[in-house]
């Protein structure tokens, strides 16, 4: 299981490196700090994912994910061709995607953990990842987006002389990156099955 | 372009004031429908929390004790030969692990080297094309119980990878002289 050995090896390797070169004091406070910080960041997504679950559950009970559905749903259908169109998992999925392409990262998040929701009762609540969760979670790493919000909005505070320069080519390289991901994710599923 | 920045800026108050509007609209009781789905949001914050938690000591060793910065001068040389700039480097190998670290660097980045420098804009465009891969992972699979990843996680690296070497090569061709 490679997150395990990953997890591991950062934790061995990095206790061995401050031993080795006599920094063994550096340790602890970098993991109790981590530590405490996870809190931050559970208070932040708490409240973030309150912030964007309340909306979705109203633009989904408003009917605006179906509409939104339509849209987006034939690139959906093609990506996941085993979720039914009518299931919650595909809005959630659309959501995520709109999210992401409009450069909502933090509300991208949210949307994502309910698609991966939905697709796990899809699954019948098995503990082995399916094609589609998969597939979801290239559309996710590689973060397809039109409008890198961050991105430009620090580079107008260090005062670039036109900040959205890299926009074209950030959406070149993200597009570029994903297709490979999808690419790679249709030939490996047939070895890890 | 710059349009663009402004569609970013009005995005979210719309849509605070849209989605909501609309369902009131189709006759939706708004206040208690919000409050049912924030619900939800808050037990999956704390369902994810432990995987966040081990996700985040884990690294947080492995850069406090230096060891990050090691390995990235190890393979500095070895990348330098395919034309990746040795300072964008540290950028490519904390990119997947941790978001809050890559937007560090991407900030240390465009304000040492200028944000119109062609490493400004490298940084920029990487950090932009990516995101933190391990982090989705844990968090993603983590709310729902899954414990075989299959080949998640390769499949993940590979678009990482194929995203980082090609916002070299584009950045090579937008952004040549700078």
């Amino acid at each position: 299981m490679a997150l395990n050995f990953i997890w591991l090896a950062m934790i061995v390797l990095g206790v061995c490196y401050a031993g080795f070169t006599g920094q063994i004091d550096l340790i602890s406070p970098a993991a109790f700090a981590a530590a405490e910080q996870s809190v931050g960041i559970l208070l932040e997504m708490a409240g973030i994912l309150g912030l964007w679950l309340g909306l979705l559950n109203l633009a989904e009970k408003s009917g605006f994910v179906d509409m939104l559905a339509k849209v987006l749903y034939p690139i959906a259908a093609f990506l996941f061709p085993d979720i039914p169109r009518k299931d919650p998992a595909m809005g959630a999925i659309v959501m995520n995607m709109s999210a992401n392409l409009l450069g909502l990262g933090n509300a991208a998040t949210p949307f994502g953990i309910k698609a991966m929701e939905e697709m796990a009762r899809l699954n019948g609540h098995s503990p082995v990842a399916s094609n589609s969760m998969i597939t979801f979670l290239v559309l996710n790493t590689s973060s397809v987006t039109l409008i890198p919000a961050t991105v430009i909005g620090l580079r107008t505070k260090a005062g670039a002389l036109n900040a959205v320069d890299i926009v074209l080519p950030t959406f070149l390289a993200t597009v570029i990156g994903c297709t490979a991901g999808l690419l790679a994710e249709r030939i490996l599923r047939k070895w890890f099955s | 372009m710059a349009a663009l920045y402004g569609i970013s800026q009005w995005m979210i108050p719309l849509i605070l004031v849209v989605i909501p509007l609309w369902a009131w609209f189709k006759q939706v009781s708004v206040y208690d429908c919000f409050v049912e789905g924030a619900a939800e949001g808050v037990k999956t914050a704390i369902r994810i929390f432990p995987y966040i938690l081990g996700m985040l000591v884990a690294i947080g060793i492995f850069r406090g004790s230096g060891a990050l910065a090691a390995l990235t001068d190890l393979v500095s040389p070895v990348l330098g030969k395919i034309g990746f700039p040795a300072e964008v480097l540290p950028l490519a190998v904390i990119r997947p692990l941790s978001g809050s670290g890559a937007l560090g660097v991407t900030a240390e980045l465009i304000n040492a080297y200028g944000p119109d420098s062609f490493i400004g804009h490298l940084a920029s465009v990487m950090q932009g094309s990516t995101d933190t891969t391990f982090y989705i992972l844990a968090v993603y699979f983590g709310a729902v119980g899954i414990k075989k990843y299959r080949h998640a996680l390769w499949v993940g690296l590979t678009a990482d990878c194929v995203g980082f070497l090609t916002a070299i090569f584009i950045c090579h061709l937008f952004f040549p002289l700078s």
